[in-house]
């Protein structure tokens, strides 16, 4: 039975107060990466491409960035910078001598890096909706998806600092895990283009159900399957949190 | 109601022993120190009474609360020095602690009006807007130490609060320690500097191997421990000069590299005949801690 408390939010407020010292530079730097591709593949590729289900490619792929940078930036956090004040900085350690528990860390953790996937994911749909890429206000419900799905990435990151001896670790999950998943869950093109046993695979992929949520949600349509596309998302993170969350305790608490 | 009280504590790691059925209780506004080489299950002993690892068996009541089951409840009233340094460094030094403060859900209304006096009293006055990373190695330790104050705490918790420091940072700590009983506090501390125990600790126990080998007052433990003369013979030639004519004067010498040391009751009849030895110098000396513990805990070395 995970002891979760209000203490949670103590921890999510420190994390908080030390990215408000750098909030703007924070922001525009989790902007630039995503700007790039959007601008550099929307316009270049774009303009070689026809319409794509009706759309431009630039208005399909600004979707897509939406999803694959509100999942790097969940995953950024709960890797790097969870790690660094895990074991560098042993934050975990100060904070677990007053009465917060291991699991309030985590939860303040979780909540935390979903939050600042939250505003990574936003500050892309607000450059996206000043474009005219957004069609309806209907896009506003896009950015629940974008939390939930910050937070199933942050509890599957949160898996990987468990068990990670070095930042060099990360390598392999971003390599194995996150740069597949920008190549197979409809980021840039729709996956029925893949063949149909890697369609298959993709369609297990957390990322593809936060595109097939966020992308009808963007060009003003209800997504078909909200429930089990949520409910994936989110299956996910409350699976992924009590692996993590059993796998710290294996590493902090032995 | 004791501050803490320990009763048949063990704790294994892949089949060794590191705390072997350890028992104390501290006494409410003393200090009492866990002294034992490295390894000996100090900062073991100190998580499972903070509910961070789970014991194999043992009881232990941390202000009253069954630990770990209400660990976090106990914590409430109790302040940590941990042996590492884990300020937050993204801090400043007011921020760490305002930060701090929330853990034990302080609002910062009531941690704002603290900050100057803790501060004042780890001797930082004026260092609310200090960058963390900017400060020395004492006052990492002597903020650390406020910090553990925050929660205005009823005993406090010191693994080895001043490894690492210089001189004058350790006396600046041990004064306020002393300034901190005196308030009532109750203080728990690990060390292996054996000045620092005969200094600080009303009582201090001897660990090794996880195990008690002596427990009391400092220089009860000296009484009873060990002869009360201690005469250091150095040279060359002092093994050799040890191991033909020491047990003549001393019950019990030890030798250590070009060192002898010779216990004895009465020094007098071993000074006159060293005094006809011009190769070999000595010290002699009242008997101290450090004597007991090495008479316990042995001389080899433990990493």
């Amino acid at each position: 039975m995970p002891r979760i408390s209000l203490r949670a939010f103590a921890v999510w407020r420190r994390n908080f107060l030390v990215w408000k010292k750098l909030a703007i530079p924070s922001l525009l730097g989790n902007l630039a990466d995503p700007m790039i591709y959007l601008f550099g593949l929307g316009y270049g590729l774009g303009g070689l491409l026809p319409q794509i289900n009706g759309v431009s490619y630039i208005a399909f792929l600004a979707a897509g960035t939406v999803c694959a940078s509100t999942m790097n930036a969940a995953s950024f956090e709960a890797l790097y910078s969870a790690f660094s004040r895990m074991h560098v900085q042993r934050t975990w350690e100060a904070i677990m001598n007053a009465p917060v528990t291991l699991e309030d860390v985590m939860a303040g953790e979780l909540l935390w890096a979903a939050a600042k996937a939250t505003l990574s994911g936003a500050a892309i749909l607000v450059v996206i909706a000043v474009l005219g890429l957004v069609a309806s206000p209907l896009a506003l419900w896009a950015l629940p998806v974008i939390f939930i799905t910050g937070l199933a990435f942050a509890a599957l990151g949160l898996i990987v600092t468990a068990l990670a001896p070095s930042y060099d670790f990360f390598m392999y999950y971003f390599t194995l895990f996150i740069t597949p998943m920008v190549l197979l869950c409809g980021v840039f093109f729709p996956p029925d283009q893949l063949p149909p046993l890697v369609q298959a695979v993709a369609a297990w992929l957390p990322l593809t159900h936060a595109v097939a949520l966020v992308r009808p949600l963007l060009f003003g349509e209800i997504p078909a399957g909200i429930v089990g596309h949520v409910a994936a998302l989110l299956a996910v993170a409350a699976t992924a949190f009590w692996i993590a969350l059993t796998l710290i305790r294996r590493r902090l608490l032995k | 109601m004791s501050p803490l009280r320990v009763a048949a504590l063990r704790k294994s790691y892949e089949g060794r022993e590191v705390v072997a059925g350890l028992n104390f209780e501290l006494q409410r506004g003393e200090c009492y120190g866990l002294l034992g080489p490295n390894g000996a299950g100090k900062t073991t002993t100190l998580r499972c009474c903070l509910g961070l690892t789970v014991p194999d068996s043992g009881d232990i009541a941390l202000v009253g609360e069954p630990v770990p089951s209400r660990a976090r409840e106990a914590r409430m009233k109790i302040g940590v020095v941990p042996q590492f340094d884990n300020l937050d460094p993204d801090f400043t030094a007011a921020e760490n602690l305002i930060v701090y403060g929330r853990y034990f859900g302080m609002k910062d209304a009531a941690i704002r009006p603290k900050i100057a006096e803790l501060l004042d009293f780890a001797g930082l006055a004026g260092k609310e807007d200090a960058n963390i990373r900017t400060l020395s190695g004492g006052m990492k330790r002597r903020l650390t130490l406020a910090r553990a104050l925050v929660n205005d705490p009823e005993l406090l918790l010191l693994d080895e609060p001043t490894t690492g420091l210089d001189p004058q940072a350790r006396h600046l700590i041990w004064e306020r320690l002393k300034r901190l009983q005196a308030q009532g506090k109750t203080i728990l501390l690990t060390t292996h500097f054996m000045d620092e125990a005969e200094r600080l600790c009303q009582r201090l126990a001897i660990i090794d191997d996880g195990r008690m080998v002596a427990e009391g007052a400092p220089r009860e433990l000296i009484h009873q421990q060990i002869e009360p003369q201690v005469v250091e013979v150095y040279g060359e030639d002092a093994p050799g000069w040890a191991a033909r004519e020491a047990q003549a004067f001393s019950r019990r010498v030890e030798v250590s590299g070009e060192t002898a040391f010779c216990y004895v009751e009465d020094a007098a009849p071993l000074l006159a005949h060293l005094a006809a030895w011009p190769n070999l110098r000595t010290l002699h000396r009242p008997a101290n801690l450090e004597d007991v513990f090495l008479k316990l805990t042995g001389r080899e070395l433990r990493d």
